[in-house]
């Protein structure tokens, strides 16, 4: 299962954003993977794997899941992916 | 023997103390063949355990909100499962555990230097990450911070956020790094706490243990050798604030001096005469959109009702380049400190640029505080004379422009037959007029602000302010040194914009001279060959 979401964070998938990100991703049922334009993908719950895509704001990354449960990991790390997670910061 | 050290300053406020280094972490050793590679792979994932345990309980023990977050995210990085398979395949492959360690984690850095911007600079959390570990797979201590007994200097290669959280204020007076960037960690947090520093700074691991320093974390200066008898040597002590804000020389011509600020809670407890320099770049740091004129209105608000019946000078959005803005989708250009920044944003966007100045003229219309605008990055007469149109229709009265670039500095005279006043940034005018990037620590001798071509730019717009007889003001950063300030005041400018630290030490030094002097030292200044020689003309 694929889904496609464009980067929220004004700053990118930073550090923090990232960590925000990975930390979300290792709670879901299925391992997701998150993939930048035909580059090798990368484990969703890795901040380094995270921050080595090189994410600006508004790129277009490209989710993968299989598996029950694979519906809602992608909805929910494409919801974070898509927010300003520095404007969500306290 | 007094030697001077330029770097960046990656933190305002000046600090002299003895200067003591950290000590390197332990060295990679040479690689040793594995023959158990489930107890090599044991001995590394232990130590990243122990790492990641150590910068968990680091953030559980900082005093900051900021230190906590960053230390946070390292911790996550060393727990990282990336780093683990890693190093599991590595280890397998024939690597002992500090190599596989160092072989992983140096991938990973490639790719975030090849990133780029903010990435790039997290490349040396990822090093810090790499020591440690290897430091844990030797059995080896981290270096701890010096203890001389007294408050120090710290010189170090670059400072980790683990480090830099243990910092005491009390002990650690400035810092000094050879390596990093102001977007690195060390600069982050030493902002946050206030600690003057300077980063890639070159020279800076040949200072013995010991040696007196003067750090000016607001020019990117360090002075080794003993402390001279000038005031910006005194121990950090700020004279109490006179009654009398306003800057003027020892026979009461007045200067301005004016505060850099990016938000109205900078000027929380801070008694100044203006604000020379509003950056209006942090309200839009955070959006995915432009923010709404209501936020903005808003935002321009509080920052004049801080500043009843005194100037207030608004910079409309300085985006590009060195400070990209998401909503602007700028990221083609191949050079763009050379492309669609400042003003020019407006030839994509007129939208946002108006926008804001409408928001600016509704909060100034609220308020008793006396709104200029102003524009960055404008090179012609024509981008001045439309952005004059712009806002005098908005119902601004007082319109200026940044000199930055030096085609706009040379027609200096044309341009203010357009606007109010002019403002020159030196930090970008010495960029571009040097063709040196102001981020490069290895062109920091081009991009030193008493270069005489430099120099002659801003006088050349000094002398059009006079001989037109309209405001010229400087609000780079070499307004906040005194000896400069001098020179600037000689030269003709009208007014001086710094971070509110360093104006009380502007201010005295005015108070010093009459213009007259101030006129010859700037003649001196003028005349010399080098920037060397332009130093000691101005007597420091």
């Amino acid at each position: 299962m694929i889904r496609t979401v464009r980067v929220g964070s004004a700053a990118g998938l930073h550090a923090r954003a990232a960590a925000l990100v990975a930390a979300a991703a290792a709670g879901q049922r299925v391992p997701v993977t998150v993939c930048r334009g035909g580059r090798a993908p990368v484990p969703a719950d890795s901040v380094l794997g995270l921050l080595t895509l090189g994410a600006v704001c508004g790129v277009e990354l490209t989710l993968e899941a299989s598996g029950a449960g694979a519906a809602d990991a992608l909805a929910n790390v494409a919801d974070l992916l898509s927010r300003d997670l520095d404007a969500a910061r306290g | 023997m007094v030697e001077l050290l330029r770097g960046l300053g990656a933190s305002a406020g000046t600090a002299t103390a003895p200067a003591y280094r950290l000590a390197d972490p332990p060295r990679l050793p040479l690689p040793r063949p594995v023959s158990d590679p489930d107890g090599e792979l044991d001995r590394a994932y232990a130590a990243i355990d122990g790492v990641c345990a150590d910068i968990g309980r680091r953030a559980a023990a900082a005093d900051s909100p900021t230190t906590a977050e960053i230390l946070r995210v390292q911790a996550a990085l060393a727990g990282d499962r990336t780093l683990r398979d890693g190093v599991a395949v590595a280890i397998r492959a024939g690597h002992d555990a500090p190599h596989a360690v160092a072989a992983v984690l140096g991938e990973h850095r490639s790719a975030l230097l090849a990133a780029g911007g903010l990435l790039a600079a997290r490349a040396a959390d990822l090093d810090d990450l790499r020591d440690r570990v290897v430091a844990r797979c030797l059995g080896l201590p981290m270096p701890a911070l010096p203890e001389p007994g007294c408050p120090y200097v710290l010189i170090a290669v670059d400072l980790s956020p683990a480090d830099a959280a243990l910092l005491d204020s009390a002990r650690v007076l400035a810092v000094v790094t050879s390596a990093g960037s102001f977007l690195s960690h060390t600069a982050i947090l030493a902002r946050a706490r206030g600690l003057p520093t300077v980063v890639a700074c070159g020279g800076a691991l040949d200072i013995a243990d010991g040696t007196m320093l003067t750090v000016d974390g607001t020019a990117g200066r360090v002075t080794v050798g003993p402390a001279r008898a000038r005031p910006a040597d005194r121990p950090p002590i700020r004279p109490a604030e006179p009654v009398d804000l306003r800057g003027q020389t020892a026979d009461g011509h007045p200067l301005a001096l004016l505060a850099n600020i990016g938000c109205a809670a900078e000027l929380a407890g801070v008694a100044v005469e203006g604000v020379g320099l509003f950056r209006t770049e942090l309200l839009f740091q955070h959006h995915v959109d432009a923010p709404t004129m209501l936020e903005q209105v808003e935002a321009y608000a509080d920052v004049f009702a801080a500043m009843p019946d005194r100037q207030v000078v608004v910079r409309t959005l300085d985006a590009g380049s060195d400070k990209p803005l998401p909503f602007l989708r700028e990221s083609d250009e191949p050079n763009p400190a050379l492309g669609i920044r400042g003003l020019r944003v407006a030839r994509r966007r007129q939208d946002i640029l108006q926008t804001q100045i409408a928001a600016i003229a509704a909060a100034a219309r609220g308020s008793t505080a006396r709104v200029a605008v102003m524009a960055p990055m404008v090179t012609t007469v024509a981008e001045a004379a439309q952005f004059t149109a712009l806002c005098r229709d908005a119902g601004l009265p007082t319109v200026g422009v940044m000199i930055e670039v030096p085609a706009a500095a040379v027609r200096s005279v044309e341009i203010l037959q357009v606007v109010d006043f002019l403002s020159v940034g030196t930090n970008d005018l010495s960029q571009y007029a040097f063709a040196a990037d102001r981020r490069s620590g290895e062109l920091a001798d081009l991009l030193d602000p008493w270069q005489p071509a430099l120099l002659s730019l801003i006088a050349l717009s000094a002398a059009a302010g006079v001989a037109v007889g309209r405001p010229v003001g400087v609000c780079g950063e070499a307004a906040a040194d005194p000896a400069f300030a001098v020179v600037l005041a000689g030269m003709g400018v009208t007014s001086l914009s710094m971070a509110p630290p360093a104006i009380p030490e502007v201010r005295a030094a005015l108070a010093a001279l009459t213009l007259d002097e101030c006129r010859s030292v700037a003649q001196r200044v003028l005349a010399a060959g080098d920037p060397t020689a332009a130093r000691a003309a101005a007597g420091m």
